[in-house]
Parts: C-alpha cells; structure tokens; sequence
C-alpha cells in the first residue's frame, strides 16, 4: 500500500500543471490565468479542508459535524443557485432541495446501518450527495430557463386555454426533472466499465479488497439516485412558479 | 344596452412606450365583431389584455358585471378563450390538443362532442388520430381553433385566425364562426386584414396608433 504522497511528490506532480498551462499558452486560449487560480484555489481550500476535517474528526463532536454538514449543503445550494439566472429565490429553492435530499439520503444509509453517524463517515458522504444533487438542479435550471423560453408560444396557448400553470408548464418541468436525473443514470449505466468511481477507487488504493470496495460503491449509486431525483423534483416544481407573475401570466 | 365587455379608459404602456391609450369600448352580448387597424397599432395588445394574457396597465375591465381583477385568472380564461395567429400543435396527433381541454378539466374526451366538432370545420373523424405534421396549414389552423370552443366560451377572441389560409379554409371558418355566433350566442371579436372580412363585418372596431374607433 503506497498512501505516502510527500511534498516532494506533490511538487513534482505539479509539473503536470505546466502541461495545461503549456497547452493554453501554445494554442492561445487564454486560459492561464483561470488555471493559475484554480489550481492555487484547490490547493489552499484541500488544505485547509484536510487540517478542518482532521479536528473535527479529532473532536467528533455531534454539533459541529452537523454545522460542517449544514455549510456543505450551503455552499451546494449557492452553486446551484448560480445556474438558475433569472429564477427568483433560486438559493432558497435550491437549499430546501439539497437539504431535503441530502437529508432523506443520509437518514436511509444511516438507519439501514450502512454509514455511521461519526464525523469521518457523514461528512464525505454529505459532500459526494449534496454536490450531486448541486450538479442535477443545476441542470434542471437551465432547462427549466431554457423551455420557458423556447416553447413559451406552446405555454402562452396552453394559458390562453384555460390551464392552470401546473398544466400548462408539466411538459417543461418533466423534461427538467429528467434532465437533472440524466447523468447519474447515464453513469449508474456505465459505472465499472469506464469509470472506477472515487469511493471504490479510494477504498481499493487504501487497500480494501476490491469486492467489498464494490459494495461501497452500489451503495453511493444508490444513493446518487435517490438525491438526484428528489433534488430535481424538488427543485422543478418550486420553481416553476417564478415564470409566471401574480395574474397567471407568463412573465 | 348591457355590455358583455365594458372597458373604460384602458391604457397599456411597456416603460415608456404608449401602445394603448385611453380605450373605451361596450361589446354587447351576443357581438360579432371584426377589429382591424394598421399592423403595430396594439390590436392584438387590446385582445391579449381582454383575454387575460397582460394586464391593462390602468383603466378599468369588466366582464359579466364585474371587475376582471375578481376572477380567478384561470377561470376567466375559460369563458374568455383567445386564440392564436399561427398556433402551435401540442403532442404528437391532433387527439392529444382535442384532449387538452378536457385533462384541464380532468374530464374525459367526449369523443362525440370532439367528432362533431372536426365536422363542423370539415374535417372528417379520421383526423382524430393523424400525427400533427401530417396536417396543412388550413388543418392546422381549424384544430386549433376546436380547441378553444370544445367547452364553449362566452368569448371568442381572434388573432387573424384566417390568414395565410386558402379562400376555401376561409369559408370553412368564417361559416363556423358564424354558426357559433348565432346558434351558441358566442361573442366573438376577430381581428382581420383582409378587406373581404372587412367589408362583410356586421360590427367594425379599428385601432389607430393605440387609439380605439367603434364604426356603427
């Protein structure tokens, strides 16, 4: 088992940055400096998210691993929320969404034994669920944005027909909900063969026999699944109201 | 007289472009009206508004004795129907748009109703179950327009539902319209260009510029 990346390896490692920033400069693409900042960005926030994480490990305090939760699922709803321009309480939306999907998800793997409530097991899971249900609402935004816009004679008639807004906007707000739900299944689809995810990934370079590596990782599709879905229907059907003004109007 | 429709100083202003001023207007029950005017003069701002679509920026609406504002938006959709220049088909046949109407009403199709309907603009049961880019123009155009009267409305609001269609359509239509006029007592406001429709209108409205003429 290898796990001892020093600083040395990781200063050598960094070479690898000079190839992206070699390629950018080389084809003019004018993306050395978001890649000089995204790199220093991951560095400094792994590292202080590595020292954060081994105190509250250390600590393993009940309340601070809910707050720790509890920013996860913030700053997942802030990036959600990003991806929805024009969209009205978007951070509210997505936090009831993200919250009660990263909720309802965490309660089943905790009350069916399969996770722990201890910092090191909690912590982690919330972030792969939050960022997933993060990653599928924001797809279902931009959807939502970009139907409303392109089908808005299909909604303006089904209006002018009498529906109600739910009727007139179900077609929409399916294809929204399908297209957050999209990646995951597409990945549930192909997982093993193209990818070896992180969680089995992890597990397998920490040593784990590979067959219950597996078992982890059915277990996160499982669960990737659950919060995509909830997160996206969630999110759809609360905002879907914001295309529309008080007078049942399109806006 | 009693007025189906009674609107009184009725403005419409996107920030500060005047697109409807001061519009006074009684439609009767019973009304067949035909609405013309030059191209950008805000007749079609002046039905959307009738039709619930916009709000009027100010002035008053009244329908049926009482303010626009006290009905339930979609409701009042339903007895004031407003169809479209160049409508779009839902779905994948022409039963998936007949059907429309009733899943909003979570009713089932009556399917006699929805034949007799296809008949009365000429066109045959068959229809029913054809995919919607098999359909003309003119075919497009007649379904649609069964939409909007499946459950009759007490107002029917034209958007130049004729044209770009064939003389024959046109007689199709203009028949039908009638006979849901002066059979169903449905009030109907049309807005046409064409100078036959204009000529054999019974009640003739012109906007100009924003501004409403009611001719006798």
């Amino acid at each position: 088992m290898n796990l001892a990346v020093n600083n040395t390896s990781l200063f050598l490692a960094a070479m690898l940055v000079l190839v992206a920033l070699g390629i950018s400069l080389w084809q003019k693409l004018g993306l050395d400096r978001d890649i000089v900042v995204g790199v220093v960005r991951a560095v400094v926030q792994l590292f202080i998210v590595g020292y954060l994480l081994k105190y509250i490990f250390r600590v393993n305090n009940l309340w601070l691993t809910l707050a720790m939760i509890g920013f996860i699922i913030f700053n997942a709803a802030w990036n959600a929320k990003k991806r929805g321009p024009g969209i009205d309480h978007a951070l509210a939306i997505s936090l009831l969404a993200i919250f009660v999907s990263t909720g309802v998800t965490l309660g089943v793997l905790v009350l069916s034994g399969a996770i722990k409530f201890v910092p090191s097991q909690m912590i982690p899971i919330s972030g792969m669920i939050a960022s997933n249900s993060m990653v599928a609402i924001g797809l279902a935004y931009r959807s939502l944005n970009s139907q409303f816009h392109d089908q808005r004679q299909g909604v303006l008639e089904r209006l002018a027909l009498g529906a109600g807004l739910l009727d007139a906007s179900i077609a929409i707000v399916r294809e929204a909900i399908r297209t957050g739900m999209s990646p995951i299944i597409d990945s549930a689809k192909t997982v093993g063969l193209v990818s070896l995810p992180g969680m089995m990934s992890g597990l397998i370079f920490a040593g784990v026999d590979p067959v219950r590596a597996i078992r982890y990782q059915i277990m996160v599709t499982f669960m990737l699944l659950s919060a995509n879905s909830l997160g996206s229907i969630i999110a759809c059907y609360l905002a879907y109201r914001n295309f529309y003004n008080e007078q049942k109007q399109l806006k | 007289m009693n007025s189906l429709i009674s609107l009184e100083k009725v403005n419409y202003q996107i920030a500060d472009q005047h697109i409807l001023h001061d519009v006074d207007w009684q439609i009767p029950a019973g009304a067949h009206i035909t609405l013309t005017g030059p191209s950008g003069g805000g007749k079609s701002t002046l039905l959307r508004i009738i039709a619930a679509m916009i709000s009027k920026t100010s002035g008053t609406l009244i329908f049926d004795g009482q303010p626009i504002e006290s009905y339930d938006t979609i409701m009042y959709r339903r007895q004031v129907s407003y169809c479209f220049q160049q409508p779009t088909l839902f779905g994948e046949t022409v039963a998936d748009n007949l059907a429309f109407p009733y899943q909003i009403r979570k009713q089932v199709m009556d399917t006699q109703r929805v034949v007799t309907a296809l008949n009365n603009v000429g066109l045959s049961e068959r229809t029913l179950h054809q995919p919607i880019i098999e359909l003309s123009g003119g075919e497009r155009q007649r379904v649609a327009l069964i939409r909007n009267i499946l459950f009759l409305p007490k107002v029917l609001l034209l958007d130049e539902v004729t044209a770009g269609l064939d003389e024959n359509n046109k007689q199709i239509v203009h028949a039908w319209l009638r006979q849901l006029n002066e059979q169903d007592h449905v009030t109907t406001i049309m807005i046409t260009h064409d100078a036959t429709e204009i000529a054999a209108a019974d009640q003739l409205a012109k906007v100009v510029a924003g501004r409403l003429e009611v001719h006798a």
